[in-house]
């Protein structure tokens, strides 16, 4: 059973209708034994860094303890620049500090939010993009982006004037500054790898 | 590269997408989920719902309608009508839209554009802005309110500079001169807001032939066209636009 967090900001409920589509199991909850006993864990998010963290309150220290654990953890958008260091958006703001890095705003000089559907060059090694080709369009729809320090993390680019992140993967910890759940068929293939590579890291526990 | 988004605008009343001329003569055009379905299927890269009626008593059915289209179209979509508060903002957001659209509400409270920026980033917030050719002042456009039915002094070209200081992510810029028509957008006001903001703007009203699109993104420096009657009524599928638009060199997702 994979857990999507939920935290009282948008599109929870999107992410989980994505995973029903597919078949998976999936459960919308904000219970920390739900979190404990998940096989996967789904941090989504629309919402301004700052108003997310404080939202999630005490559930980040949970999260973060069973990431470090080895769990399978999934970040989207806000989700996802929640995994770094810290955000500059509407203020100063901690993230959960799992991937080494600080969320940035897009550079001037184009247009902002990066919103719509970018190109994505999809490495081979990145196994949560595999299955889906060399390069792909996905959705995205946001002002500031992660920019990584840490060498463990491999990631995936899209280019916007410059090559910017757009998928990270720290061992058990994956993210995506795209929505999978609103890109269409290779999305909805992104969220069977994690939901897959949850089952697998499950069953050999 | 980034695309350039082709967005079909469902307009929604008691329950029904509907389409008319400058606001005006409403025609049925199908249920609004089906359509949405139908839409995300062929290849559309956002889908735009607007409650037309907008009363108190359409509030509670279009959240119903977000739910109901979230369960079944795994592409981004924008809800707009009647919002005029945070609290309805976050409803849509959770109910599965991707994006909201706030037209009278922010004319009369700008605050609400920085307020939902601050809690729900500011990629959610869309301003739309319904413009109309100003009769005293030539080569300028006001700001209509309530569905088109009242226009204000407000000038267009400071409103979008405004919206976006304030914390809107896009705009959504109507031109109700062209709405329906099918003669083409209107380029000239597109270029005006364009040119004067650096967020993201979606021209809508006026699409009825292929080079309309072209013109809107290429003459009009839209970063996405919507369009409502060519594509409820059959003229065109979503294929062929993207198809037309790139052999024409304009990068779009196929």
């Amino acid at each position: 059973m994979i857990v999507v967090i939920d935290y009282n900001i948008g599109n929870v409920k999107s992410v989980c209708n994505a995973f029903r589509h597919i078949g998976c199991d999936v459960e919308l909850s904000c219970a920390p034994e739900a979190v404990e006993n998940a096989t996967g864990i789904v941090l989504p998010g629309v919402a301004a860094f700052g108003y997310a963290m404080s939202a999630l309150g005490p559930l980040a220290e949970l999260i973060k303890e069973v990431a470090l654990g080895g769990k399978p953890l999934l970040g989207i958008c806000v989700g996802y620049q929640m995994l770094f260091d810290e955000s500059c958006e509407y203020g100063e703001h901690s993230g959960l500090g799992l991937i080494e890095g600080n969320v940035v705003p897009i550079p001037a000089g184009r247009v902002i939010p990066h919103m719509g559907w970018n190109m994505v060059k999809l490495p081979a090694d990145m196994e949560l993009l595999a299955g889906i080709g060399s390069e792909k369009h996905f959705y995205f729809a946001h002002s500031y982006y992660a920019e990584t320090s840490d060498r463990r993390a491999k990631t995936a680019y899209t280019e916007y004037g410059f090559d910017m992140p757009a998928s990270v993967q720290k061992m058990n910890i994956y993210g995506t500054q795209f929505h999978p759940e609103k890109s269409g068929e290779a999305g909805l293939k992104i969220l069977q790898n994690f939901y897959d590579i949850c089952t697998r890291e499950a069953l050999s526990c | 590269m980034l695309t350039r988004r082709i967005i079909p605008c469902l307009d929604v009343k008691d329950n029904r997408v509907v389409k008319g001329i400058n606001f005006l003569n409403l025609r049925d055009a199908g249920d609004p989920v089906e359509l949405g379905a139908r839409y995300s299927d062929m290849g559309a890269d956002e889908l735009v719902f607007l409650d037309i009626t907008a009363t108190i008593r359409s509030r509670k059915t279009i959240v119903e309608l977000v739910e109901k289209v979230a369960e079944n179209i795994f592409i981004p979509f924008t809800v707009g009508g009647g919002i005029q508060t945070v609290e309805q903002i976050d409803e849509l957001l959770r109910s599965g839209a991707e994006k909201v659209s706030v037209n009278t509400a922010a004319v009369a409270n700008p605050e609400l554009l920085t307020e939902s920026a601050q809690r729900f980033g500011n990629q959610c917030v869309v301003l739309a802005i319904d413009a109309r050719r100003s009769e005293e002042r030539p080569g300028k456009w006001q700001v209509c309110i309530k569905a088109g039915s009242e226009p204000t002094d407000i000038d267009v070209v400071e409103w979008a500079v405004k919206g976006e200081e304030l914390g809107a992510g896009e705009i959504l810029l109507t031109s109700m001169d062209a709405d329906g028509t099918k003669a083409g957008y209107d380029n000239e006001l597109n270029k005006a807001v364009t040119d004067a903001v650096n967020i993201p703007v979606i021209a809508s009203g006026g699409a009825g032939k292929l080079d309309h699109l072209y013109d809107a993104i290429v003459d009009g420096g839209a970063d996405a066209v919507l369009m409502a009657s060519i594509t409820h009524f059959g003229n065109y599928t979503i294929r062929q636009m993207k198809e037309y638009l790139r052999d024409k060199d304009i990068p779009v997702n196929l």
